[in-house]
């Protein structure tokens, strides 16, 4: 057991603060999130610069070879300064189909794109009557000769208004909510009968409905194996799950940090209000969750590789738990231990508190997963 | 980074368990997992197998008998397989408070003299601290020691004297200049033979009925010089060292752990209603949520033993360790309140502790019978060694600037 950072971590981890730290000042990221992209282009090719595009690809592939220590660290510092640019659809979540669905070919052509920023991806999966139910597909593929037509509807897509390609689930065979038949396929965003509208999402990134109109794909468009691509999802997500907690974890961390210089500053009564004790246990509380959140954030990267999805996913749930709790609560102490002034879009804090409430709804709030965990005996075997 | 177990390490688990499994007596087993604590003799004498197999003080220098080559993750993995079968752990008072205190601030003499008996525990210590009118704020304790020659004589009383009834000997924070400029300048850390005239224990009887605690008096008692540890009226330096070591056992994730799967196997056929408790609802999702904090804490027990790895100079304060007590404490207290849920109506008929019953058919499942006697005796658990709200005081000042 070790954990420590190897040289070339510390180095990854230093980089990106340092850019973000110059480059993404509060000031910045107000003024990326009213571009008509909401992001800024030129921090984009700033990443691409770092390498962080093509981290978690293999090195034949075109990709750096690294795992989901490295992703983890990335997502930190990218939650620490909550940037909007599309990284985690692009890398993660649609990068995360490419590693594992795509074919050789396939990977030969999109990962050296991926890696130098010219290809952004999304991944689709919920549907209107869906909530966090992956395998809830109602949008459908049928097969017309060697390729296949789509059919349906995904919403809230992220980044899905910018992304070149976009990953969704369609049917090809049984029931709604069956969950076999599911096929995983690889959709360019200019395709006939593809239309999207994006929008802002509450914590200022991008979303976007996406209306696959009798869309017809080729053959090599699905990706991974036609029946079973419920695995390959749950693969992807765990992995994308295990980002979410490294991201919320860098805003929890950045959003307490913030708190206590507040704490430190502000004055009432002629004295900071931090020098009160029950503000100042309740910042203790606060870091009490925060380690907590560190330490599932640390579990996470360590089971994403994992290749027992019961066992993975087990593991995530409890994860996901932890992140929606201990962000919660971090959360809401964050602006109360602020008062009045966090309650403004002017005011960073706002900002953070946003994120951290997206990311627990993302793929499941807390409470789905309790219940995803209690449906799986929990996580001790009775003895 | 990489947070998994070395094969090196899984294999010390197996060797740990298997030792444990062709050692451990079957009374002493059957007791603690039942959740009862093992008797006197039953401490004594597992401790004294543990130290002939060169585990009970793995944490002290060589010379003293510990094993320099331990990794404090192989530490851990002991701990946790003890706490976990659960089989009596090496006496805290003796290996985890004086004992270093002793190496760090002691005489040849008194180590040459002391730690062997407090490994092999051919010494029983208890620990006075507390005192009725210093609690939280120990540092305002009362009981005198004044030098007479090669003697002080000590006056005052301490309180919440962890199984002083069982204690040769116990150790004792005294006031040897009661006109310090700070209170904490003039404290001593003093040896003390409970067989010195003048000492009388008194029972406290806890709202479980045990008898765990104890009043300790002090009348005019004699007590050699030699018997004073590190400088007079810097006592209060061997206190601190003393509270802020081996911060990992308090978390107890390897008795939780325990005590949750039992707990499960338990609620499987203890009655719920229709169905057995397992399948109530309410109970499994608060079950679950406990779970899940375990699993943070555990993480996070990790987090603290690799700083713990690391060469002193290069560690620096781990604001992870303040979690362990602050969760250890909670999850511990939750876990005993499921097991109150749990056990329902035949909660209520409660331990016997004095042995009243013993001639007569059980009331009641042992385990249901011991629910809430443990879940009152539980509460103690975030009020000693410190309390939670002194935890968090200690929070913020050490981490977080305020």
């Amino acid at each position: 057991m070790d954990f420590d950072l190897s040289e070339d971590q510390r180095l990854l981890q230093d980089s990106l603060t340092k850019l973000l730290a110059d480059k993404y000042k509060f000031e910045d990221r107000k003024r990326f999130m009213k571009s008509a992209t909401g992001w800024s282009q030129e921090m984009w090719e700033a990443y691409a610069d770092l390498g962080l595009f093509g981290l978690p690809f293999a090195e034949e592939d075109g990709g750096f070879g690294a795992g989901p220590v490295e992703v983890m660290l990335m997502a930190e510092a990218m939650g620490g300064a909550i940037t909007l640019e599309p990284w985690l659809a692009t890398v993660v979540m649609g990068g995360g189909f490419i590693r594992h669905g795509a074919s050789a070919a396939q990977r030969a052509a999109m990962v050296p794109e991926i890696a130098a920023g010219k290809l952004k991806l999304a991944f689709g999966y919920t549907e209107p009557q869906s909530r966090h139910d992956l395998h809830d597909v109602a949008t459908t593929a049928k097969q017309d000769g060697a390729g296949w037509v789509l059919e349906g509807r995904k919403g809230v897509v992220l980044h899905g208004d910018v992304a070149d390609q976009i990953v969704v689930t369609a049917r090809i065979g049984g029931a709604r909510r069956d969950k076999s038949g599911i096929g995983v396929f690889l959709v360019p965003a200019n395709a006939k009968g593809v239309s999207r509208r994006g929008y802002p999402t509450t914590d200022g990134l991008r979303g976007a409905e996406i209306t696959l109109d009798r869309v017809s794909l080729p053959a090599e468009a699905l990706l991974g194996d036609a029946g079973n691509g419920l695995a390959l999802v749950d693969r992807v997500v765990d992995e994308t799950m295990a980002a979410l907690a490294g991201e919320a974890v860098g805003a929890m961390d950045a959003l307490h940090k913030l708190t206590l210089d507040y704490l430190r500053t502000r004055k009432q009564f002629g004295r900071p209000i931090g020098s009160f004790q029950s503000l100042q246990h309740r910042a203790a509380e606060m870091m009490v969750s925060l380690e907590e959140a560190r330490s599932m954030a640390m579990l996470a990267a360590m089971m994403a590789g994992e290749t027992d999805a019961v066992e993975r996913r087990r593991q995530m749930s409890a994860v996901k738990v932890q992140i929606g709790r201990s962000g919660k609560f971090l959360g809401q102490s964050a602006i109360q231990l602020h008062g009045g002034i966090a309650m403004t879009m002017e005011y960073l804090g706002g900002h953070y508190f946003k994120r951290i409430t997206t990311i627990d709804t993302m793929f499941g709030d807390a409470d789905h997963h309790l219940s995803q965990l209690m449906a799986m005996g929990g996580l001790n075997q009775a003895a | 980074m990489d947070l998994r177990f070395t094969d090196e390490e899984r294999a010390f688990r197996q060797e740990v368990r298997d030792w444990i499994d062709a050692n451990l007596p079957a009374d002493t087993r059957e007791r603690m997992a039942a959740g009862r604590t093992p008797t006197k003799q039953m401490q004594v004498d597992w401790q004294k197998k543990l130290n002939a197999k060169g585990w009970c003080v793995p944490h002290w220098p060589g010379e003293w008998g510990g094993q320099k080559d331990w990794s404090a993750i192989k530490r851990f993995i002991l701990l946790e397989e003890l706490q976990g079968t659960p089989a009596p752990i090496p006496l805290g008072f003796n290996c985890n408070m004086l004992g270093p205190v002793l190496i760090a601030f002691g005489t040849e003499e008194q180590k040459k003299f002391f730690l062997p008996k407090l490994a092999n525990l051919d010494l029983w210590f208890c620990q006075g601290f507390s005192e009725p009118g210093a609690g939280s704020d120990l540092a305002s304790l009362k009981t005198r020691a004044v030098r007479e020659g090669d003697h002080y004589i000590v006056n005052g009383q301490k309180t919440w004297t962890t199984l002083a009834q069982y204690a040769d000997w116990i150790f004792l924070l005294v006031r040897t200049n009661p006109e310090a400029a700070k209170q904490q300048e003039g404290i001593s850390f003093l040896l003390v033979d409970m067989k010195t005239p003048g000492i009388t224990v008194r029972p406290i009887i806890t709202i479980d009925g045990a008898h765990e605690v104890n009043e300790v008096f002090f009348d005019d008692v004699k007590v050699p010089v030699a018997n004073l540890v590190g400088t007079e009226h810097r006592g209060w330096d061997c206190a601190k060292f003393l509270l802020s070591n081996e911060r990992t056992g308090q978390a107890r994730v390897g008795a939780s752990k325990d005590r949750i799967r039992r707990l499960k196997l338990i609620a499987q056929n203890a009655p719920g209603g229709e169905r057995p408790m397992i399948e109530d609802a309410r109970f499994r999702e608060r079950l679950v949520e406990v779970e899940v904090q375990l699993k943070a804490l555990e993480m996070t027990t990790m987090r603290v033993l690799a700083d713990e790895n690391r060469q002193l100079s290069e560690r620096k304060p781990n604001p992870a360790s303040s979690v362990l007590k602050i969760r250890g404490t909670e999850i511990q207290q939750a876990i005993s309140d499921l097991y109150v849920m749990a056990a329902g109506p035949y909660g209520m008929v409660g331990a016997d502790p004095d042995g009243d019953r013993w001639n007569e058919p059980e009331l009641a499942p042992e385990w249901a019978t011991l629910a809430q006697p443990t879940y009152f005796n539980w509460r103690k658990q975030s009020i000693y060694g410190g309390s939670n709200e002194i935890q968090k005081n200690i929070m913020a000042k050490a981490f977080l600037g305020l």
